[in-house]
């Protein structure tokens, strides 16, 4: 049991604190700041072409090949040094890697792993939120083709899309989660229809709804087999509620190290109260960061995923929602900050126990998956 | 990095879990059974845990903190009336001041009334804890700079929150040397009181997985309105939280016991104080569940609920509970001196 770095970690750990102090973009949150994505594909782009992206994956789609606790290194110190966190697209390779044959693989992961291409979610709908196989959106068979309708919300980056993986009904006879498929749908073209949805702290670009309006998907285009897109969605999933695929300790750690600065700079501008709201913040940020080395060195062992995302999903957003509380307890005492970030971050943190399935959600997994509770 | 156990850590939890298994208490009644009581000592005894903070010819202990943190939580899940803490940090604090191994095998140690930290003979009075079958407790005398190590013996122990680790209460008036000790820095009892906040984390998670064990049980087999209770969404949440606290406890312990030999003794007590503040609030929120889940039932002096909230009560006052240590985290990145209160 270790938490150091072995030779060739800390080997790589000083490559990328090197690399970091000539190529950080600095670039402002995303969670906070609608500018992040005018650099977030350069810095996609720039990590990827350094060598610091994708660290885990095979070599043969773009990755390293790297044991997966390089992950944790790589998000460590991207905190420390102020950069972005990486982006977060693991999610999206495992689904189509796990669903998708040869030709998929080929055709889409590079792209989505060097970040030449953008990629959204299409997944819940108006009417269908918690309860994802309640979906309406069709597809329907027209020779070569599919042919689909339907309206998407909660699309993340759907402006910033040129792809979008889509579930979508093949089989309105079958039973509901049976008759969902998967497919790679093209957002550049005519019936695709894109709508930013401005969120409570008032960002616009990282959040959309979008609807398709007798659109044309190839049927090569499907990911795995018509009725697979149940399986494909619940592997996406699982991995859309791990921190250490999300990289979102890097996030929390950035921010409580902005926070640790503010409140040492004058520490009697706060209150007892505000004080313990950053030292929890501190806690639990640690706490994440420790969990994730302890789940990514499971994977060592050969797990990927399984009834544990929702243990990790929960942990992280009781991480961020203490961080957002420690935001809030800055916003008092600056409150002339210019972008009002503080607040922004306090605010954002509030989706985070309902996107990528909510807090009631993965405590019923977690009650019924791994406590072995029954079901009413 | 790779924070998996190793197959000899694993080897040595399961090993730890069997003695739980055959020797704890499972019910109240049990805690009166002094058979039991004195084969489960004498099993722990056996294994020589206790000796896992020993020296070896080197002077380094036989084990690391890891080691220590595994059987602790082991004893911890089955809230073991036996004696492992007190007497493991007594022979840490031995290792530390060069000083042979206790020759009775009987020794804990002694800390303040308030029982954040070790005792000092010069004060009115201490506590020692861990005291089942102690005949003595070790405590510093200050002197200068340095710090000696001292004994003090204990004339009978007694029960007070937990009723499972009694505590006693030293006769000052009789301190005496430890034979062969040299005098003890601050960072060696930096260094120590790492190992001592990181095993008090250890007990809580395991007393945290064996009362939520508990209760998910009851909750399988309890009916109410013609099923069971574990069926309905507001039990299954408070029990879903409760295992979400034990996951996060578990990571920030394991990295305080890894820490408690492989960083510099600052940093290991940081990331003990961090894991206590985290364990401690953890706990006690979900011993206080496994009391709710119970019903009435989980309120009568008969069921085993109370016996694990005790114990993590008292495991949480030991070294700095939640508020002491959220203090020490906030110095050790802001400064000291900005209070919480």
């Amino acid at each position: 049991m270790d938490f150091g770095d072995s030779p060739e970690e800390a080997a790589f750990r000083q490559r990328l604190r090197d690399w970091l102090r000539d190529n950080n973009p600095k670039l402002p949150s995303s969670s906070t700041s609608d500018e992040y994505w005018d650099g977030q594909a350069a810095w996609h782009h720039a990590l990827y072409d350094a060598g610091f992206f994708a660290l885990s994956w095979p070599v043969e789609v773009g990755g390293h090949a790297l044991p997966p606790v390089y992950d944790v290194i790589l998000d460590e110190e991207l905190a420390d040094a102020g950069a972005p966190p990486r982006p977060s697209v693991g999610y999206l390779v495992h689904g189509i890697h796990y669903v998708g044959n040869k030709d998929i693989h080929e055709r889409f992961i590079p792209g989505i792993i060097s970040g030449r291409e953008r990629w959204c979610q299409g997944f819940s709908e108006p009417n269908a939120g918690s309860d994802l196989a309640a979906l309406r959106t069709r597809a329907v068979r027209d020779g070569d083709e599919y042919i689909i309708d339907g309206h998407k919300i909660w699309t993340s980056y759907s402006d910033q899309a040129d792809w979008c993986l889509l579930l979508a009904r093949t089989d309105p006879d079958a039973p509901k989660h049976k008759g969902i498929s998967a497919f790679v749908v093209d957002m550049h073209q005519p019936g695709v229809t894109q709508r930013p949805l401005k969120m409570i702290n008032g960002i616009t670009r990282e959040f959309g709804e979008v609807t398709f309006e007798g659109v044309r998907v190839k049927a090569t285009d499907m990911v795995g087999n018509p009725g697979d897109g149940w399986k494909l969605a619940m592997t996406v999933v699982s991995h859309e509620r791990e921190p250490g695929e999300l990289g979102y300790a890097a996030r929390y750690r950035k921010a409580v190290n902005e926070i640790v600065r503010i409140v040492r700079d004058d520490p009697e501008r706060f209150s007892p109260d505000q004080l313990r709201d950053v030292a929890w913040a501190i806690v639990e940020s640690q706490m994440l960061s420790h969990h994730v080395s302890r789940r990514l060195s499971a994977r060592l062992d050969g797990i990927t995923h399984g009834p544990d995302g929702s243990v990790d999903k929960l942990l992280m957003t009781a991480t961020e929602q203490a961080v957002g509380h420690a935001a809030l307890a800055v916003t008092t005492v600056d409150p002339d900050h210019e972008e009002d970030t503080w607040m922004k971050m306090y605010l954002y943190s509030r989706a985070q126990s309902v996107m990528g399935g909510t807090a009631q959600i993965q405590r019923n997994l977690v009650a019924t998956r791994i406590l072995g509770l029954p079901t009413a | 990095m790779d924070v998996r156990l190793t197959r000899e850590q694993k080897a040595l939890r399961d090993s730890a879990s069997a003695v739980v298994e055959a020797l704890a208490p499972r019910t109240v009644a049990d805690l009166q059974d002094a058979e039991r009581a004195a084969k489960l000592d004498a099993a722990v005894a056996a294994t020589g845990w206790r000796e896992l903070r020993s020296a070896d010819d080197d002077d380094q202990p036989l084990a690391s903190g890891v080691e220590a943190a595994i059987v602790a939580e082991e004893l911890g899940r089955g809230v073991a009336d036996v004696s492992f803490i007190g007497p493991l940090l007594a022979e840490d604090l031995r290792r530390r001041a060069g000083a042979p191994s206790s020759s009775s095998g009987a020794e804990t140690v002694a800390l303040t009334p308030t029982l954040d930290t070790v005792a000092d003979a010069a004060e009115p009075s201490a506590t020692a804890i861990d005291a089942a079958q102690a005949t003595a407790a070790l405590l510093a005398r200050t002197r200068g700079d340095d710090i000696d190590l001292v004994s003090a013996p204990l004339p009978g122990t007694q029960t007070r929150n937990d009723l499972t680790r009694p505590v006693a209460r030293p006769d000052l008036g009789a301190v005496t040397a430890v034979s062969d000790a040299g005098p003890l820095s601050a960072d060696d009892f930096t260094a120590w009181s790492a190992l001592a906040v990181t095993l008090t984390c250890a007990d809580l998670v395991g007393v945290m997985r064996g009362a939520v064990t508990l209760a998910t049980e009851y909750a399988k087999v309890r009916e109410q309105y013609g099923h069971q209770i574990g069926s309905y969404q507001a039990v299954q949440h408070l029990l879903a939280d409760a295992h979400v606290a034990i996951e996060g406890s578990a990571s920030v312990m394991l990295h305080a016991a890894w820490a408690v030999d492989a960083l510099p003794a600052e940093e290991a007590l940081a990331s003990a104080r961090l894991a206590k503040a985290y364990c401690s609030r953890a706990a006690r929120m979900a011993c206080e569940t496994v009391i709710q889940v119970h019903g009435g039932i989980g309120n009568t002096w008969e069921a085993m609920p109370h016996v694990f909230l005790r114990r993590a009560l008292h495991s949480t006052d030991l070294f700095g509970g939640t508020g002491a240590s959220l203090e020490a985290v906030l110095a050790h990145r802001i400064g000291d001196g900005h209070g919480l209160r």
